[in-house]
Protein backbone atom coordinates (compact mmCIF):
# COMPACT_ATOMS: atom_id res chain seq x y z
CA UNK A 1 0.00 0.00 0.00
CA UNK A 2 2.71 2.43 1.02
CA UNK A 3 4.79 1.86 -2.11
CA UNK A 4 1.69 2.18 -4.29
CA UNK A 5 1.05 5.65 -2.93
CA UNK A 6 4.60 6.74 -3.60
CA UNK A 7 4.47 5.47 -7.18
CA UNK A 8 1.40 7.61 -7.67
CA UNK A 9 3.23 10.60 -6.20
CA UNK A 10 6.18 10.04 -8.53
CA UNK A 11 3.84 10.05 -11.52
CA UNK A 12 2.15 13.22 -10.27
CA UNK A 13 5.41 15.09 -9.81
CA UNK A 14 6.80 13.82 -13.08
CA UNK A 15 3.81 15.14 -15.02
CA UNK A 16 3.90 18.45 -13.17
CA UNK A 17 7.61 18.87 -13.88
CA UNK A 18 7.26 17.98 -17.57
CA UNK A 19 4.60 20.62 -18.11
CA UNK A 20 6.53 23.11 -15.98
CA UNK A 21 9.47 22.62 -18.33
CA UNK A 22 7.13 23.14 -21.28
CA UNK A 23 5.98 26.45 -19.75
CA UNK A 24 9.48 27.63 -18.90
CA UNK A 25 11.42 26.48 -21.95
CA UNK A 26 10.47 29.37 -24.30
CA UNK A 27 11.46 31.91 -21.65
CA UNK A 28 14.71 30.12 -20.97
CA UNK A 29 15.49 30.07 -24.66
CA UNK A 30 14.54 33.70 -25.07
CA UNK A 31 16.83 34.86 -22.26
CA UNK A 32 19.82 32.66 -23.08
CA UNK A 33 19.63 33.55 -26.79
CA UNK A 34 19.51 37.24 -25.89
CA UNK A 35 22.89 36.92 -24.16
CA UNK A 36 24.57 34.99 -26.97
CA UNK A 37 26.57 36.54 -29.77
CA UNK A 38 24.83 36.39 -33.17
CA UNK A 39 27.38 33.78 -34.26
CA UNK A 40 26.76 31.55 -31.26
CA UNK A 41 22.99 31.84 -31.57
CA UNK A 42 22.98 29.96 -34.88
CA UNK A 43 25.41 27.14 -34.11
CA UNK A 44 24.19 23.62 -34.80
CA UNK A 45 23.59 21.97 -32.37
CA UNK A 46 22.67 25.01 -30.25
CA UNK A 47 24.33 25.68 -26.90
CA UNK A 48 22.11 25.33 -23.83
CA UNK A 49 24.30 27.66 -21.79
CA UNK A 50 25.81 30.69 -23.55
CA UNK A 51 29.58 30.28 -23.85
CA UNK A 52 30.07 33.99 -23.51
CA UNK A 53 27.60 36.34 -21.91
CA UNK A 54 27.27 39.27 -24.24
CA UNK A 55 25.22 42.35 -23.48
CA UNK A 56 25.65 43.81 -26.93
CA UNK A 57 22.19 42.84 -28.19
CA UNK A 58 20.60 44.76 -25.32
CA UNK A 59 22.83 47.69 -26.20
CA UNK A 60 21.68 47.43 -29.82
CA UNK A 61 18.02 47.36 -28.88
CA UNK A 62 18.28 50.18 -26.37
CA UNK A 63 20.36 52.53 -28.49
CA UNK A 64 19.95 51.82 -32.19
CA UNK A 65 16.18 51.34 -32.07
CA UNK A 66 13.92 53.63 -30.08
CA UNK A 67 12.97 50.94 -27.60
CA UNK A 68 13.11 53.20 -24.52
CA UNK A 69 10.81 55.55 -26.40
CA UNK A 70 8.34 52.71 -27.19
CA UNK A 71 8.30 51.69 -23.55
CA UNK A 72 7.74 55.26 -22.47
CA UNK A 73 4.75 55.55 -24.84
CA UNK A 74 3.32 52.31 -23.50
CA UNK A 75 3.70 53.48 -19.90
CA UNK A 76 2.06 56.84 -20.55
CA UNK A 77 -0.76 55.19 -22.50
CA UNK A 78 -1.33 52.59 -19.80
CA UNK A 79 -1.35 55.11 -16.96
CA UNK A 80 -3.74 57.51 -18.68
CA UNK A 81 -6.02 54.68 -19.82
CA UNK A 82 -6.16 53.34 -16.28
CA UNK A 83 -6.84 56.80 -14.83
CA UNK A 84 -9.65 57.41 -17.31
CA UNK A 85 -11.31 54.05 -16.98
CA UNK A 86 -11.01 54.12 -13.19
CA UNK A 87 -12.87 57.42 -13.11
CA UNK A 88 -15.64 56.36 -15.51
CA UNK A 89 -15.97 52.98 -13.80
CA UNK A 90 -16.19 54.42 -10.27
CA UNK A 91 -18.88 56.90 -11.30
CA UNK A 92 -20.88 54.40 -13.34
CA UNK A 93 -20.60 51.63 -10.77
CA UNK A 94 -21.75 54.06 -8.12
CA UNK A 95 -24.79 55.02 -10.19
CA UNK A 96 -25.62 51.38 -10.86
CA UNK A 97 -25.40 50.31 -7.23
CA UNK A 98 -26.22 53.32 -5.05
CA UNK A 99 -28.57 55.59 -6.95
CA UNK A 100 -32.13 54.43 -7.57
CA UNK A 101 -33.66 55.91 -10.68
CA UNK A 102 -36.00 54.99 -13.48
CA UNK A 103 -34.30 53.50 -16.50
CA UNK A 104 -31.25 52.40 -14.57
CA UNK A 105 -31.80 48.72 -15.23
CA UNK A 106 -32.44 49.34 -18.92
CA UNK A 107 -29.13 51.17 -19.21
CA UNK A 108 -27.48 48.38 -17.28
CA UNK A 109 -28.84 45.79 -19.70
CA UNK A 110 -27.55 47.92 -22.55
CA UNK A 111 -24.08 47.87 -21.04
CA UNK A 112 -24.33 44.11 -20.57
CA UNK A 113 -25.18 43.47 -24.21
CA UNK A 114 -22.47 45.85 -25.41
CA UNK A 115 -19.93 43.80 -23.49
CA UNK A 116 -20.78 40.82 -25.70
CA UNK A 117 -19.69 42.54 -28.91
CA UNK A 118 -16.05 41.60 -29.58
CA UNK A 119 -13.69 44.39 -30.58
CA UNK A 120 -12.90 43.08 -34.11
CA UNK A 121 -16.58 43.53 -35.05
CA UNK A 122 -16.38 47.31 -34.92
CA UNK A 123 -12.66 48.00 -35.24
CA UNK A 124 -12.78 49.15 -38.88
CA UNK A 125 -15.60 51.70 -38.45
CA UNK A 126 -13.88 52.78 -35.22
CA UNK A 127 -10.87 53.48 -37.36
CA UNK A 128 -13.07 55.63 -39.65
CA UNK A 129 -14.42 57.50 -36.61
CA UNK A 130 -11.00 58.42 -35.23
CA UNK A 131 -9.82 59.25 -38.74
CA UNK A 132 -12.72 61.69 -39.07
CA UNK A 133 -11.78 63.19 -35.71
CA UNK A 134 -8.24 63.68 -37.04
CA UNK A 135 -6.84 61.47 -34.30
CA UNK A 136 -4.64 59.17 -36.36
CA UNK A 137 -1.06 59.27 -35.11
CA UNK A 138 -1.89 60.91 -31.82
CA UNK A 139 -1.51 59.79 -28.23
CA UNK A 140 -5.21 60.16 -27.39
CA UNK A 141 -6.28 57.71 -30.08
CA UNK A 142 -4.70 54.94 -28.02
CA UNK A 143 -6.29 56.18 -24.80
CA UNK A 144 -9.73 57.82 -25.10
CA UNK A 145 -11.64 55.01 -26.91
CA UNK A 146 -10.56 52.61 -24.16
CA UNK A 147 -11.36 54.71 -21.12
CA UNK A 148 -14.56 52.78 -20.48
CA UNK A 149 -14.25 49.16 -19.49
CA UNK A 150 -17.67 47.62 -18.99
CA UNK A 151 -16.04 44.70 -17.26
CA UNK A 152 -14.46 47.07 -14.72
CA UNK A 153 -17.81 48.75 -14.14
CA UNK A 154 -19.32 45.37 -13.29
CA UNK A 155 -16.41 44.42 -11.08
CA UNK A 156 -16.67 47.62 -9.05
CA UNK A 157 -20.46 47.47 -8.96
CA UNK A 158 -20.41 43.95 -7.53
CA UNK A 159 -18.15 45.18 -4.77
CA UNK A 160 -20.06 48.39 -4.05
CA UNK A 161 -23.29 46.43 -3.64
CA UNK A 162 -21.88 44.61 -0.63
CA UNK A 163 -21.47 47.84 1.34
CA UNK A 164 -24.36 48.36 3.81
CA UNK A 165 -26.80 51.12 2.85
CA UNK A 166 -26.88 52.62 6.35
CA UNK A 167 -23.46 53.99 5.69
CA UNK A 168 -24.84 56.47 3.19
CA UNK A 169 -27.63 57.65 5.47
CA UNK A 170 -25.09 58.27 8.21
CA UNK A 171 -22.85 60.15 5.80
CA UNK A 172 -25.72 62.30 4.52
CA UNK A 173 -26.65 63.28 8.07
CA UNK A 174 -23.07 64.40 8.47
CA UNK A 175 -23.54 66.59 5.39
CA UNK A 176 -21.43 64.53 3.03
CA UNK A 177 -21.96 65.07 -0.70
CA UNK A 178 -22.35 62.19 -3.13
CA UNK A 179 -18.97 62.71 -4.70
CA UNK A 180 -17.21 62.97 -1.36
CA UNK A 181 -19.05 59.89 -0.18
CA UNK A 182 -17.88 57.98 -3.24
CA UNK A 183 -14.25 59.00 -3.10
CA UNK A 184 -13.69 59.21 0.66
CA UNK A 185 -15.82 56.35 1.96
CA UNK A 186 -16.55 53.87 -0.84
CA UNK A 187 -13.19 53.91 -2.59
CA UNK A 188 -11.17 52.85 0.48
CA UNK A 189 -13.70 50.09 1.16
CA UNK A 190 -13.38 48.51 -2.28
CA UNK A 191 -9.63 48.94 -2.63
CA UNK A 192 -8.97 45.22 -3.42
CA UNK A 193 -11.38 45.37 -6.37
CA UNK A 194 -9.73 48.56 -7.60
CA UNK A 195 -6.32 46.91 -7.39
CA UNK A 196 -7.62 43.97 -9.44
CA UNK A 197 -9.00 46.35 -12.01
CA UNK A 198 -5.78 48.36 -12.25
CA UNK A 199 -3.74 45.17 -12.71
CA UNK A 200 -6.00 43.90 -15.52
CA UNK A 201 -6.05 47.27 -17.22
CA UNK A 202 -2.29 47.57 -17.06
CA UNK A 203 -1.73 44.11 -18.51
CA UNK A 204 -4.21 44.60 -21.32
CA UNK A 205 -3.01 48.12 -22.12
CA UNK A 206 0.64 47.09 -22.16
CA UNK A 207 -0.12 44.12 -24.42
CA UNK A 208 -2.53 45.81 -26.78
CA UNK A 209 -1.54 45.34 -30.40
CA UNK A 210 -4.17 45.36 -33.14
CA UNK A 211 -5.54 48.84 -32.47
CA UNK A 212 -2.22 50.76 -32.27
CA UNK A 213 -1.01 48.77 -35.26
CA UNK A 214 -3.86 50.35 -37.23
CA UNK A 215 -3.85 53.90 -35.92
CA UNK A 216 -0.17 54.65 -35.25
CA UNK A 217 2.23 55.13 -38.12
CA UNK A 218 4.87 57.44 -36.71
CA UNK A 219 7.78 55.64 -35.14
CA UNK A 220 7.99 58.07 -32.22
CA UNK A 221 4.41 57.28 -31.15
CA UNK A 222 4.64 53.51 -31.36
CA UNK A 223 3.84 51.59 -28.20
CA UNK A 224 6.12 48.72 -27.27
CA UNK A 225 4.20 45.89 -28.95
CA UNK A 226 3.96 47.68 -32.27
CA UNK A 227 7.58 48.77 -32.06
CA UNK A 228 8.59 45.18 -31.40
CA UNK A 229 6.38 43.91 -34.23
CA UNK A 230 7.96 46.25 -36.79
CA UNK A 231 11.41 45.48 -35.49
CA UNK A 232 10.71 41.74 -35.86
CA UNK A 233 9.41 42.26 -39.40
CA UNK A 234 12.59 44.02 -40.45
CA UNK A 235 15.14 42.07 -38.48
CA UNK A 236 15.19 38.43 -39.52
CA UNK A 237 18.72 37.27 -38.78
CA UNK A 238 19.96 38.87 -35.57
CA UNK A 239 18.25 36.47 -33.16
CA UNK A 240 19.96 37.71 -29.98
CA UNK A 241 18.68 41.23 -30.69
CA UNK A 242 15.17 39.90 -31.36
CA UNK A 243 15.21 37.97 -28.11
CA UNK A 244 16.59 40.95 -26.18
CA UNK A 245 13.76 43.08 -27.60
CA UNK A 246 11.16 40.45 -26.62
CA UNK A 247 12.65 40.19 -23.15
CA UNK A 248 12.36 43.95 -22.71
CA UNK A 249 8.78 43.93 -24.02
CA UNK A 250 7.62 41.48 -21.36
CA UNK A 251 9.97 42.65 -18.62
CA UNK A 252 7.64 45.14 -16.86
CA UNK A 253 4.84 42.59 -16.78
CA UNK A 254 7.04 39.85 -15.41
CA UNK A 255 8.27 42.20 -12.69
CA UNK A 256 4.69 43.18 -11.91
CA UNK A 257 3.75 39.51 -11.87
CA UNK A 258 6.47 38.59 -9.39
CA UNK A 259 5.63 41.51 -7.11
CA UNK A 260 1.88 40.95 -7.03
CA UNK A 261 1.80 37.30 -8.01
CA UNK A 262 -0.72 36.05 -5.51
CA UNK A 263 -2.99 38.98 -6.10
CA UNK A 264 -2.83 38.61 -9.88
CA UNK A 265 -3.53 34.89 -9.93
CA UNK A 266 -6.35 35.23 -7.42
CA UNK A 267 -7.83 38.12 -9.38
CA UNK A 268 -7.97 35.97 -12.47
CA UNK A 269 -9.43 33.05 -10.55
CA UNK A 270 -12.09 35.16 -8.86
CA UNK A 271 -13.28 37.17 -11.81
CA UNK A 272 -12.56 34.64 -14.54
CA UNK A 273 -11.47 37.33 -16.92
CA UNK A 274 -9.76 36.57 -20.15
CA UNK A 275 -7.74 39.27 -21.84
CA UNK B 1 -37.27 54.01 -2.75
CA UNK B 2 -39.10 56.65 -4.79
CA UNK B 3 -37.02 57.82 -7.68
CA UNK B 4 -37.09 61.56 -7.34
CA UNK B 5 -36.07 63.94 -10.07
CA UNK B 6 -32.87 64.68 -8.16
CA UNK B 7 -31.96 61.01 -8.13
CA UNK B 8 -32.49 60.68 -11.88
CA UNK B 9 -30.29 63.71 -12.43
CA UNK B 10 -27.53 62.32 -10.25
CA UNK B 11 -27.78 58.89 -11.79
CA UNK B 12 -27.47 60.18 -15.35
CA UNK B 13 -24.74 62.63 -14.37
CA UNK B 14 -22.63 59.82 -12.92
CA UNK B 15 -23.25 57.62 -15.95
CA UNK B 16 -22.64 60.40 -18.44
CA UNK B 17 -18.88 59.96 -19.03
CA UNK B 18 -19.22 56.21 -19.60
CA UNK B 19 -22.28 56.60 -21.84
CA UNK B 20 -20.77 59.33 -24.01
CA UNK B 21 -17.56 57.41 -24.62
CA UNK B 22 -19.41 54.17 -25.31
CA UNK B 23 -21.78 55.91 -27.72
CA UNK B 24 -18.99 57.51 -29.72
CA UNK B 25 -16.42 54.71 -29.66
CA UNK B 26 -18.54 51.57 -29.51
CA UNK B 27 -22.24 52.00 -30.32
CA UNK B 28 -21.64 54.33 -33.25
CA UNK B 29 -18.96 52.07 -34.81
CA UNK B 30 -21.17 49.00 -34.40
CA UNK B 31 -24.06 50.74 -36.16
CA UNK B 32 -21.67 52.06 -38.80
CA UNK B 33 -20.28 48.56 -39.37
CA UNK B 34 -23.78 47.29 -40.03
CA UNK B 35 -24.59 50.16 -42.36
CA UNK B 36 -21.27 50.14 -44.22
CA UNK B 37 -21.56 46.41 -44.86
CA UNK B 38 -24.35 47.26 -47.34
CA UNK B 39 -22.23 49.86 -49.11
CA UNK B 40 -19.58 49.64 -51.72
CA UNK B 41 -16.84 51.48 -49.89
CA UNK B 42 -13.24 51.16 -51.00
CA UNK B 43 -10.20 53.33 -51.49
CA UNK B 44 -12.25 55.65 -53.70
CA UNK B 45 -14.65 56.30 -50.82
CA UNK B 46 -18.31 55.52 -50.30
CA UNK B 47 -19.91 54.55 -53.62
CA UNK B 48 -23.31 54.12 -52.07
CA UNK B 49 -25.79 51.44 -51.06
CA UNK B 50 -25.40 48.12 -52.85
CA UNK B 51 -27.72 45.92 -50.84
CA UNK B 52 -26.44 42.44 -50.15
CA UNK B 53 -23.63 42.60 -52.72
CA UNK B 54 -20.81 42.35 -50.14
CA UNK B 55 -22.47 39.37 -48.48
CA UNK B 56 -23.04 37.66 -51.81
CA UNK B 57 -19.43 38.16 -52.70
CA UNK B 58 -18.43 36.78 -49.30
CA UNK B 59 -20.26 33.52 -50.00
CA UNK B 60 -18.17 33.01 -53.14
CA UNK B 61 -14.87 34.25 -51.73
CA UNK B 62 -12.77 31.12 -51.29
CA UNK B 63 -10.16 33.02 -49.24
CA UNK B 64 -12.84 33.88 -46.74
CA UNK B 65 -13.95 30.25 -46.53
CA UNK B 66 -10.37 29.16 -46.14
CA UNK B 67 -9.89 31.65 -43.29
CA UNK B 68 -13.09 30.46 -41.64
CA UNK B 69 -12.10 26.82 -42.01
CA UNK B 70 -8.65 27.57 -40.55
CA UNK B 71 -10.25 29.38 -37.62
CA UNK B 72 -12.52 26.42 -36.95
CA UNK B 73 -9.59 23.99 -37.15
CA UNK B 74 -7.54 26.20 -34.85
CA UNK B 75 -10.37 26.32 -32.32
CA UNK B 76 -11.30 22.66 -32.58
CA UNK B 77 -7.74 21.64 -31.78
CA UNK B 78 -6.58 24.29 -29.32
CA UNK B 79 -9.64 24.42 -27.08
CA UNK B 80 -9.94 20.71 -26.14
CA UNK B 81 -6.17 20.34 -25.85
CA UNK B 82 -5.90 23.30 -23.53
CA UNK B 83 -8.88 22.20 -21.45
CA UNK B 84 -7.73 18.59 -21.10
CA UNK B 85 -4.18 19.46 -20.09
CA UNK B 86 -5.37 22.21 -17.75
CA UNK B 87 -7.85 19.84 -16.15
CA UNK B 88 -5.17 17.20 -15.65
CA UNK B 89 -2.71 19.65 -14.12
CA UNK B 90 -5.35 21.28 -11.92
CA UNK B 91 -6.33 17.84 -10.67
CA UNK B 92 -2.71 16.95 -9.94
CA UNK B 93 -2.09 20.26 -8.18
CA UNK B 94 -5.11 19.52 -6.00
CA UNK B 95 -3.52 16.30 -4.67
CA UNK B 96 -1.92 17.74 -1.53
CA UNK B 97 1.42 18.08 -3.19
CA UNK B 98 4.32 20.26 -2.14
CA UNK B 99 5.31 23.40 -4.03
CA UNK B 100 1.82 24.03 -5.43
CA UNK B 101 2.56 27.75 -5.47
CA UNK B 102 5.73 27.23 -7.47
CA UNK B 103 4.05 25.14 -10.16
CA UNK B 104 1.08 27.48 -10.34
CA UNK B 105 3.40 30.44 -10.86
CA UNK B 106 5.37 28.69 -13.57
CA UNK B 107 2.24 27.63 -15.49
CA UNK B 108 0.77 31.08 -15.14
CA UNK B 109 3.74 33.08 -16.36
CA UNK B 110 2.85 32.83 -20.10
CA UNK B 111 -0.62 34.25 -19.38
CA UNK B 112 0.60 37.72 -18.45
CA UNK B 113 3.15 38.02 -21.25
CA UNK B 114 2.33 39.73 -24.52
CA UNK B 115 1.30 37.68 -27.53
CA UNK B 116 3.53 39.79 -29.75
CA UNK B 117 6.68 39.07 -27.73
CA UNK B 118 6.01 35.37 -27.30
CA UNK B 119 5.23 35.13 -31.01
CA UNK B 120 8.72 36.43 -31.76
CA UNK B 121 10.16 33.86 -29.36
CA UNK B 122 8.13 30.93 -30.72
CA UNK B 123 8.96 31.85 -34.28
CA UNK B 124 12.59 31.49 -33.29
CA UNK B 125 11.90 28.14 -31.60
CA UNK B 126 10.17 26.96 -34.78
CA UNK B 127 12.93 28.17 -37.10
CA UNK B 128 13.50 25.31 -39.58
CA UNK B 129 17.28 25.71 -39.80
CA UNK B 130 18.42 27.02 -36.42
CA UNK B 131 15.41 26.59 -34.15
CA UNK B 132 15.47 24.70 -30.88
CA UNK B 133 12.62 22.35 -31.77
CA UNK B 134 14.36 20.96 -34.82
CA UNK B 135 17.57 20.67 -32.79
CA UNK B 136 15.68 18.55 -30.28
CA UNK B 137 14.17 16.44 -33.09
CA UNK B 138 17.58 15.82 -34.62
CA UNK B 139 18.96 14.90 -31.18
CA UNK B 140 16.45 12.04 -31.19
CA UNK B 141 17.41 11.26 -34.80
CA UNK B 142 14.07 12.44 -36.15
CA UNK B 143 13.85 14.36 -39.38
CA UNK B 144 13.43 18.13 -39.02
CA UNK B 145 10.08 19.77 -39.72
CA UNK B 146 9.25 22.96 -41.59
CA UNK B 147 6.85 24.01 -38.81
CA UNK B 148 5.41 27.42 -39.72
CA UNK B 149 6.31 26.94 -43.38
CA UNK B 150 4.59 23.56 -43.73
CA UNK B 151 1.26 23.70 -45.59
CA UNK B 152 0.51 19.97 -45.32
CA UNK B 153 -2.15 18.82 -42.87
CA UNK B 154 -0.95 17.00 -39.77
CA UNK B 155 -3.01 13.87 -40.43
CA UNK B 156 -1.72 13.80 -43.98
CA UNK B 157 1.84 13.96 -42.64
CA UNK B 158 1.24 11.23 -40.07
CA UNK B 159 -0.48 8.81 -42.44
CA UNK B 160 1.65 9.76 -45.45
CA UNK B 161 -1.42 9.66 -47.70
CA UNK B 162 -3.34 12.15 -49.76
CA UNK B 163 -6.48 12.77 -47.74
CA UNK B 164 -9.62 14.73 -48.63
CA UNK B 165 -9.22 18.27 -47.30
CA UNK B 166 -11.61 17.87 -44.35
CA UNK B 167 -9.58 14.92 -43.06
CA UNK B 168 -6.18 16.53 -43.54
CA UNK B 169 -6.45 18.24 -40.21
CA UNK B 170 -4.88 21.63 -39.60
CA UNK B 171 -1.70 22.31 -41.52
CA UNK B 172 1.42 21.88 -39.43
CA UNK B 173 1.84 25.66 -39.68
CA UNK B 174 -1.57 26.17 -38.09
CA UNK B 175 -0.94 23.42 -35.57
CA UNK B 176 2.25 25.20 -34.53
CA UNK B 177 0.03 28.16 -33.65
CA UNK B 178 -2.28 25.78 -31.77
CA UNK B 179 0.65 24.66 -29.60
CA UNK B 180 1.52 28.27 -28.86
CA UNK B 181 -2.08 28.99 -27.90
CA UNK B 182 -2.23 25.97 -25.57
CA UNK B 183 1.03 27.07 -23.96
CA UNK B 184 -0.28 30.62 -23.51
CA UNK B 185 -3.72 29.78 -22.15
CA UNK B 186 -2.83 26.79 -19.99
CA UNK B 187 -2.08 28.71 -16.78
CA UNK B 188 -5.29 30.68 -16.93
CA UNK B 189 -7.40 27.56 -17.40
CA UNK B 190 -5.54 25.75 -14.61
CA UNK B 191 -6.24 28.58 -12.17
CA UNK B 192 -9.94 28.58 -13.06
CA UNK B 193 -10.12 24.78 -12.71
CA UNK B 194 -8.36 24.87 -9.34
CA UNK B 195 -10.90 27.42 -8.14
CA UNK B 196 -13.65 25.10 -9.41
CA UNK B 197 -12.15 22.07 -7.68
CA UNK B 198 -11.82 23.98 -4.41
CA UNK B 199 -15.57 24.62 -4.55
CA UNK B 200 -16.36 20.91 -4.48
CA UNK B 201 -16.97 19.85 -0.92
CA UNK B 202 -14.68 17.13 0.43
CA UNK B 203 -17.75 15.24 1.70
CA UNK B 204 -18.67 14.11 -1.82
CA UNK B 205 -15.30 12.44 -2.25
CA UNK B 206 -15.49 10.88 1.20
CA UNK B 207 -18.94 9.49 0.52
CA UNK B 208 -17.70 7.97 -2.73
CA UNK B 209 -14.64 6.51 -1.01
CA UNK B 210 -16.77 4.94 1.72
CA UNK B 211 -18.86 3.36 -1.03
CA UNK B 212 -15.65 1.82 -2.31
CA UNK B 213 -15.11 3.92 -5.42
CA UNK B 214 -11.63 3.90 -6.97
CA UNK B 215 -9.66 6.95 -8.04
CA UNK B 216 -10.85 6.86 -11.65
CA UNK B 217 -14.45 6.28 -10.62
CA UNK B 218 -14.34 9.26 -8.28
CA UNK B 219 -12.94 11.44 -11.06
CA UNK B 220 -15.51 10.25 -13.58
CA UNK B 221 -18.64 10.09 -11.47
CA UNK B 222 -18.06 12.68 -8.79
CA UNK B 223 -15.45 15.26 -9.74
CA UNK B 224 -16.18 15.82 -13.44
CA UNK B 225 -19.98 16.17 -13.08
CA UNK B 226 -19.56 18.58 -10.17
CA UNK B 227 -16.93 20.51 -12.09
CA UNK B 228 -19.00 20.79 -15.26
CA UNK B 229 -20.16 24.41 -14.71
CA UNK B 230 -16.50 25.44 -14.54
CA UNK B 231 -15.60 23.34 -17.57
CA UNK B 232 -18.46 24.89 -19.48
CA UNK B 233 -17.33 28.38 -18.56
CA UNK B 234 -13.75 27.66 -19.64
CA UNK B 235 -15.06 26.13 -22.87
CA UNK B 236 -17.01 29.26 -23.80
CA UNK B 237 -14.23 31.67 -22.92
CA UNK B 238 -11.51 29.71 -24.69
CA UNK B 239 -13.63 29.17 -27.80
CA UNK B 240 -14.58 32.82 -28.13
CA UNK B 241 -11.02 33.99 -27.65
CA UNK B 242 -9.73 31.33 -30.07
CA UNK B 243 -12.03 32.69 -32.72
CA UNK B 244 -10.42 36.09 -32.33
CA UNK B 245 -6.81 34.98 -32.79
CA UNK B 246 -4.84 37.63 -34.65
CA UNK B 247 -1.44 38.66 -33.27
CA UNK B 248 0.38 35.30 -33.63
CA UNK B 249 -0.81 34.95 -37.24
CA UNK B 250 0.33 38.45 -38.12
CA UNK B 251 3.61 38.04 -36.25
CA UNK B 252 4.62 34.51 -37.18
CA UNK B 253 3.14 33.66 -40.57
CA UNK B 254 1.88 36.81 -42.23
CA UNK B 255 1.89 39.20 -43.98
CA UNK B 256 0.96 39.05 -46.78
CA UNK B 257 -1.14 35.91 -47.20
CA UNK B 258 -1.15 34.35 -43.76
CA UNK B 259 1.09 31.35 -43.80
CA UNK B 260 2.13 28.96 -46.57
CA UNK B 261 -0.66 28.95 -49.19
CA UNK B 262 -2.84 30.92 -46.80
CA UNK B 263 -2.94 27.96 -44.44
CA UNK B 264 -2.88 30.08 -41.30
CA UNK B 265 -5.11 32.89 -42.51
CA UNK B 266 -7.85 33.25 -39.89
CA UNK B 267 -11.05 35.30 -39.92
CA UNK B 268 -9.77 38.32 -38.00
CA UNK B 269 -6.55 38.31 -39.97
CA UNK B 270 -8.55 38.28 -43.21
CA UNK B 271 -10.78 41.04 -41.87
CA UNK B 272 -7.70 43.12 -41.08
CA UNK B 273 -6.25 42.53 -44.54
CA UNK B 274 -9.43 43.37 -46.44
CA UNK B 275 -10.90 46.09 -44.26
CA UNK B 276 -7.71 47.85 -43.24
CA UNK B 277 -4.75 47.02 -45.45
CA UNK B 278 -6.70 46.91 -48.71
CA UNK B 279 -9.14 49.51 -47.37
CA UNK B 280 -12.22 47.64 -48.61
CA UNK B 281 -14.26 49.04 -45.76
CA UNK B 282 -17.62 47.78 -47.00
CA UNK B 283 -16.42 44.26 -47.57
CA UNK B 284 -14.45 44.24 -44.30
CA UNK B 285 -17.59 45.24 -42.41
CA UNK B 286 -19.52 42.39 -44.00
CA UNK B 287 -16.81 40.00 -42.77
CA UNK B 288 -17.06 41.60 -39.33
CA UNK B 289 -20.79 41.00 -39.19
CA UNK B 290 -20.60 37.41 -40.31
CA UNK B 291 -17.96 36.93 -37.62
CA UNK B 292 -20.26 38.50 -35.04
CA UNK B 293 -23.15 36.24 -36.00
CA UNK B 294 -20.88 33.19 -35.65
CA UNK B 295 -19.80 34.28 -32.17
CA UNK B 296 -23.44 34.81 -31.20
CA UNK B 297 -24.44 31.38 -32.50
CA UNK B 298 -21.64 29.71 -30.55
CA UNK B 299 -22.68 31.49 -27.38
CA UNK B 300 -26.34 30.60 -27.80
CA UNK B 301 -25.61 27.01 -28.76
CA UNK B 302 -23.27 26.49 -25.84
CA UNK B 303 -25.87 27.98 -23.49
CA UNK B 304 -28.50 25.58 -24.79
CA UNK B 305 -26.25 22.55 -24.44
CA UNK B 306 -25.18 23.59 -21.00
CA UNK B 307 -28.74 23.96 -19.77
CA UNK B 308 -29.29 20.32 -20.61
CA UNK B 309 -26.01 18.75 -19.62
CA UNK B 310 -24.30 20.90 -17.04
CA UNK B 311 -24.83 19.75 -13.50
CA UNK B 312 -25.65 22.52 -11.08
CA UNK B 313 -25.03 21.97 -7.43
CA UNK B 314 -28.18 22.41 -5.35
Amino acid sequence: MKSKISTWKVVVYLLLVIFALFSILPFYWMITTSFKTPAESITVPPTWIPRTVSLSSYKTVLTKISFPRYMYISFITAILTIAGSLLTALLAAYAFSWIQFKGRDVIFMGFLSLMMVPMPVYIIPLFLVVQRLGWLDTLQVMIVPWTVSIFSIFLLRQNMRTIPKDLYDAAVIDGCSRLRFLFQIIVPLIRPAITTMVIFEFISSWNTFMWPLMVINKDRLRPIQVGLAYFAQGETTNYPALMAASTLAIFPLVILFFIAQRQIIESYARTGLKE
Amino acid sequence: MQSSRREILYGLLFLLPAIVILLVFKVLPILLAFNISFHEWGIAGDKGFVGLQNYKFLLKDRYFWQALWNTVMYTVFSVPLSILIALLLAYLLNQNIKAVGFFRTVYFLPVVTSLVAVSVVWKWLYNPQRGLFNAILSFFHLSPLKWLEEPRGIFEMITGRDLPFFLEGPSLALFALVILSVWKSLGYNIVIFIAGLKNISETYYEAARIDGAGRWQIIKDVMLPLLSPTTFYVLIMTTISSFQVFAPVWMMTGPPTGGPLGKTSVVIYYLYRKGYEEYQVGYGSAIAFVFFVIILIITIYQRKVSEKRVYYEV
